[in-house]
């Protein structure tokens, strides 16, 4: 597809996905026209076979949040564990701009590799505070995990540096050395969000961010993670079930069924008028 | 002069020279060729049933068993001392199986075997140490899943021992470890110096000696090459530090300068863990 040297990402776009798939099962091109929105399925009936995501296209510029948004199974998790390297993806390519210019598909790269990027490029907001942090750890020892993995080696620097990340998360600095699994369920979320900082990665991805955590509490890390967006020029993708998460953190957004992509737009207009059957379900659903 | 015992063994049976067979020998010293050439890795062998049991130094025995010669003479030591109960067992059984020549003296000796320390005198070229390895993994305490400790020594990555260490200064003010001192190794692996205690770690950095680590219950050994970089991990801001003794000397050789071992009572009392080097000191 490279028929030039030249960069095919543009200044513009920190993250550029091209075609991302992810099969499980053999597959071919009869399963990808077997399934889909209109056959109501992502497993192909005749294989068995299923396509978890297809044909994912999508940009994301410096200091853009990007949503995606569907039901459970549709394919938008999936998308986000192939970006990040926690799952291996079946087809397509993941540029970011913050390696090598671009020029490398990071889905071709070793996964020594894909987790080195993970140390200062790209950090990844789980919805389970348990894949994110080591909950026996305290919440300055798992701000120093990332650290010590970049190089950092004088204690009182680390000691600094994860202070100044809590006090940033509004974590109590009295609690920093604290194990993280006698934190409340709020808390252990921002130590997360707080150590997924810890290197200034351009590219931070957010999995079902606060779900799970209830409303008010929920709320407060919104703002948090909205007061960060907007001070640090990251490129975000936020994937989320709940419309009141996307409208809150992002410009634009791709609502993902059965694994395919049926719509793409700013989230304002997606919001106000959305013009799959399945986006006007959902939008419907939210604001009822 | 026939015993009950001689009348079961039955008639004497040749026993190979130094107790393994030749085929058992030659893995063994494959396996320590390739922990030579990648120090600090963990080579897997085949660790052998030994007239002794597993974790009271069979991995350092066969070590011994599969380098020693006809020319070599043996020292071995359990936590400094030639004649620790261990010490006296193992050093027999090389000896009656090769015949060759015992001291407590490091500087005749070719092969040193021990638990829990170096000799003070310093050794040289013409020495290999060898060292009995409970837990030969540095990471053990720190991960549990065995394909991911593969992956975190093959990548090199090491940051949840230094998180480790981050939260044992947190929490007790100080890093607390103290024998089998995580090391980085030639500036690529980090290995357990267990079970040597921390005052005998900068020994090893570019010692001019061969030290030969075997674990038989783990069935792993791994070595450290004269003259290789040997570093204990430790942040920039808080210097390694060898166990102090706060002043204390030996009761028997009034030595300060020596690892030195407190015996327990009502009124504490301090001696050289290397008896060998009190016993010499003394007699001088």
């Amino acid at each position: 597809m490279t028929m030039t040297k030249s960069p095919i990402i543009t200044p513009q776009a920190a993250i550029r996905v091209r075609g991302l798939s992810k099969f499980f099962g053999p597959i071919d091109e009869g399963a990808i026209a077997r399934t889909g929105p209109e056959f109501g399925t992502a497993r192909d009936p005749l294989s068995g076979s299923i396509v978890a995501a297809w044909d994912v296209n999508f940009d994301v510029a410096a200091g853009e949040a990007l949503g995606i948004v569907g039901e459970s199974g549709s394919g938008k998790s999936t998308v986000l564990r192939c970006i990040a390297g926690d799952q291996p993806s079946s087809a397509g390519s993941v540029h970011l701009m913050c390696h090598d210019e671009g020029r490398t598909n990071v889905l071709d790269l070793s996964p020594a590799a894909r987790r080195k990027l993970r140390i200062d490029q790209l950090s990844v907001v789980y919805q389970d505070p348990a894949e994110g942090l080591s909950l026996g750890v305290t919440a300055g020892g798992n701000i120093a995990d990332p650290l010590t993995a970049a190089g950092w080696r004088n204690f009182e620097a680390i000691r600094v540096r994860a202070r100044d990340l809590l006090d940033r998360t509004e974590v109590p600095l009295d609690r920093m050395d604290d194990i993280v699994r006698n934190f409340s369920g709020g808390m252990r979320q921002r130590v997360q969000i707080a150590r997924a900082l810890a290197n200034n990665p351009p590219i931070v991805l957010l999995d079902e961010p606060t779900t799970g955590l209830d409303a008010s509490i929920a709320s407060g890390v919104l703002d948090l993670i909205r007061g960060l967006l907007e001070e640090l020029d990251l490129a975000v993708v936020v994937v989320s079930h709940d419309f009141g998460v996307i409208e809150m953190l992002t410009q634009r957004c791709i609502v993902m069924q059965h694994g395919r992509v049926v719509e793409d737009a700013l989230t304002d207009q997606l919001l106000e008028d959305p013009q799959h059957p399945y986006s006007q379900k959902l939008v419907t659903a939210a604001r009822s | 002069m026939s015993s009950t015992v001689d009348e079961i063994a039955g008639p004497p049976q040749s026993v190979p020279f130094a107790l393994l067979d030749e085929e058992s020998k030659r893995e063994i010293r494959r396996a320590l060729l390739q922990a030579v050439c990648i120090p600090g890795f963990q080579v897997p062998f085949g660790s052998r049933e030994m007239p002794v049991a597993r974790g009271w130094g069979s991995g350092g025995l066969q070590i011994s068993l599969a380098i020693v010669g006809v020319n070599d003479t043996i020292k071995v030591i359990d936590q400094g001392d030639d004649e620790g109960v261990n010490a006296v067992n193992l050093r027999r059984l090389i000896t009656s199986s090769t015949g060759i020549e015992e001291t407590s003296e490091t500087d005749e000796a070719t092969i040193v075997q021990s638990r829990h320390r170096i000799p003070e005198d310093a050794m040289t070229s013409d020495h290999i140490l060898v060292l009995q390895v409970p837990v030969p993994e540095p990471l053990r305490g720190i991960e549990r899943n065995m394909k991911e400790l593969e992956r975190m020594h093959a990548e090199g990555d090491y940051s949840k021992m230094w998180v480790s260490l981050y939260e044992d200064k947190v929490r007790n003010g100080v890093i607390t470890q103290t024998t089998g001192y995580p090391c980085l190794v030639a500036q690529r692996y980090v290995m357990a110096t267990t079970p040597i205690p921390r005052w005998d770690i900068p020994r090893l950095h570019q010692a001019e000696f061969l030290t030969l680590f075997g674990a038989g219950r783990e069935k792993r050994v791994y070595a450290i090459p004269p003259f290789t970089d040997v570093e204990p991990l430790t942040f920039e801001d808080v210097p390694f530090e060898v166990e102090a003794s706060n002043g204390a000397k030996c009761r028997l050789c009034g030595s300060e300068e020596t690892f030195l071992v407190e015996t327990p009572g009502s009124e504490s009392r301090w001696s050289c863990s290397d008896t060998a080097w009190c016993r010499r000191k003394r007699t001088k």
